[in-house]
């Protein structure tokens, strides 16, 4: 166990070096030159050939990438070009937000996808069965976008429900949470029902219903427990399509997270926080996959880690 | 010829397509893709005006484009533009970059899995390791921030949405042919002399065809979404060339008062994406025996 951690957390640390690597590079490679944007245009050949020196931009590409690394292993995600501010300081200050729409994202999925699929299991073959698959197809095939102006011009714009974007109280995350977690629903259903579909057909159940316990006994106690766990653990891998959808729901509600952040320094190439985003990004779809495997063979016994 | 290759025979191709037509929501997906195909092959003749005409009587006197109904069938956007029209032109640039974009990383996937769960060995760990890597990237921010930078036209957007979804193919292709090359018909293949490429493409690569054709066809669904969402945040396809996300960009400021020039085109994007991710289900169902007869 202490070993097999060992290498995975190794393995995980290659995999961000690796994704810092191959990011560094494109941003170095593309055409996009930050310089410009931070002299602005009427700066002279002067200007941009010292702000050029001044942030060692004029080194070559391996010269400047290992000082980015070199500050990395000290904790130093480096320093906003436009902003004047430490990328870690505005990664951190965007962090939260983040996370709240994360987790409520997360629960709302989880129960919205989990009670379709076990409804669907149940009546296997009817019509709910059907329409609740019907249901999941369109929510995997939807648009982020789409989706949160739907949602965003009924409940909000006609209704007057909920604010029309912005971030604070309850009221601001309603919307944006039901987003993603409508969106990820469909895929946790789908998932939650062949799992629940193949418990019933075990053998244990047959035996709980042979001995006589209630049909509602039977599922809850018996079935659900061993049906819901593999589901919720793919929660890990499904982090990096949420990260994804972050992005733009965070555009569309004005949610102030990194996803945003990293949008608009994408707009303005600041590239530092780019870097930053993404490394945090796939930091938590590398923590996400260790865990979902880590909790495996509690899950499931049958599983060893090697 | 034994009984049990003929059934193996049978349970080819031509069975594959009936059992799919045996099946409602597949045949419901396949209709709807005829459907945009035909409009976006015939937009020329269909459009009843121009994709990129501005039209005096297309705003109203305060200059807000019209609803739908009446001569501009499903209205008209903020510069007066017909929305019918730029919606079947946007179903060209939907389904080319879907089938370009999808080609492209279906090659890539295919090639990268075949590689590394034939060869093993160094080969094959850096081809999987580098995977693994690329799993790790959040891959819409990794688009965005590509697409953003190259400013953006067609073909690049395509690119950039292959190189993002090649990974997912790569890695089932891998799990497949790393399963097929331990089966007895390779060993006795090798043994019988044939080379590496015969074997590869003879023997590995055909067994591979239902795998590849299901993961192209749900592709295609990703890879629509993905060139709506970028051009929708404005790095995609840009204007004038319409496609249904940037239509979405172009209007989004309108959008409480003018709700139709956000959800038709998002409609068409739902509907689209919808079909493939149906018809590559039922595929998936069809093509793989293992799967036949289960629910």
């Amino acid at each position: 166990m202490a070993g097999y951690l060992l290498r995975r957390l190794v393995q995980s640390a290659l995999i961000l070096l690796g994704v810092s690597f191959i990011t560094y590079f494109l941003l170095f490679i593309l055409p996009a030159d930050p310089v410009r944007q931070i002299a602005g245009r009427a700066a002279t050949a002067e200007t941009v050939a010292n702000i050029r020196e001044q942030l060692g931009l004029d080194q070559p590409f391996l010269v400047q990438y290992s000082r980015y690394l070199a500050g990395l292993f000290q904790g130093d995600l480096g320093r906003s070009y436009l902003q004047r501010t430490e990328v870690s300081t505005l990664i951190g200050a965007r962090l939260p937000a983040t996370l709240q729409l994360m987790a409520a994202g997360i629960a709302t999925e989880l129960v919205l996808g989990l009670s379709m699929g076990v409804a669907a299991a149940l009546t296997r073959g009817k019509a709910l069965d059907n329409s609740l698959m019907i249901t999941s197809f369109v929510t995997v095939s939807a648009p982020q976008f789409v989706v949160s102006l739907l949602l965003l011009y009924v409940f909000a714009v006609k209704l007057g429900w909920f604010p029309i974007g912005g971030y604070g109280t309850f009221a601001h995350i309603v919307l944006p949470a039901l987003t993603l977690g409508l969106l990820g629903s469909g895929w946790y259903s789908r998932m939650m029902r062949s799992s629940m579909v193949e418990v019933l057909r075990t053998d244990y159940i047959r035996t709980a219903r042979a001995k006589g316990l209630t049909r509602a006994r039977v599922i809850l106690r018996h079935a659900l427990p061993n049906a819901v766990l593999p589901v919720i653990a793919m929660i890990g891998i499904d982090i990096g399509i949420f990260m994804g959808g972050i992005v733009v729901v965070e555009s569309v509600f004005g949610w102030p997270g990194i996803g945003q952040l990293a949008w608009q320094a994408i707009q303005r190439v600041d590239i530092p926080i780019i870097m930053g985003v993404t490394l945090v990004s796939a930091a938590a779809i590398v923590i996400g996959n260790l865990l979902a495997d880590l909790i495996a063979p509690f899950i499931d016994p049958r599983i060893k880690l090697r | 010829m034994t009984d049990a290759t003929r059934q193996v025979e049978t349970a080819k191709p031509d069975g594959a397509l009936r059992r799919l037509l045996r099946r409602k929501l597949a045949v419901f997906g396949l209709v709807l893709i005829g459907l945009v195909l035909l409009g976006a092959i015939f937009a020329p003749w269909i459009a009843p005006f121009d994709p990129a005409e501005q039209h005096f009587d297309g705003l109203t006197l305060e200059g807000a484009p019209l609803p739908p109904g009446g001569v501009y069938l499903l209205g008209t956007d903020l510069l007066g533009r017909d929305l019918f029209t730029r919606i079947l032109y946007g179903a060209q640039t939907s389904l080319i970059i879907g089938v370009a974009a999808n080609g492209l990383s279906l090659i890539i996937g295919t090639l990268v899995g075949i590689t590394a769960g034939f060869f093993r060995g160094w080969i094959g760990t850096v081809l999987m390791r580098f995977t693994d890597l690329m799993m790790a990237f959040p891959a819409l921010l990794l688009a965005i921030c590509l697409a953003a930078i190259f400013t953006p036209s067609l073909w690049i957007v395509a690119m950039v949405i292959a190189l993002v979804n090649w990974v997912q193919t790569a890695r089932v292709i891998y799990t497949e042919t790393s399963s097929l090359a331990e089966r007895d018909f390779i060993a006795a293949e090798r043994i019988l002399g044939a080379s590496t490429g015969r074997i590869l493409f003879r023997h590995i690569l055909p067994h591979l065809v239902p795998t590849i054709i299901v993961w192209g066809t749900l592709g295609i669904s990703t890879t629509v979404l993905l060139e709506a969402t970028l051009s929708f945040l404005g790095v995609g396809v840009q204007p004038p060339t319409p496609s249904w996300g940037n239509i979405i960009f172009e209007n989004q400021t309108y959008f409480q008062a003018a709700p139709w020039l956000v959800f038709i085109p998002g409609a068409a994007v739902l509907l689209l994406a919808l079909a493939f991710n149906l018809v590559g289900d039922a595929l998936r169902d069809v093509l793989d025996p293992l799967q036949r007869g289960r629910d």
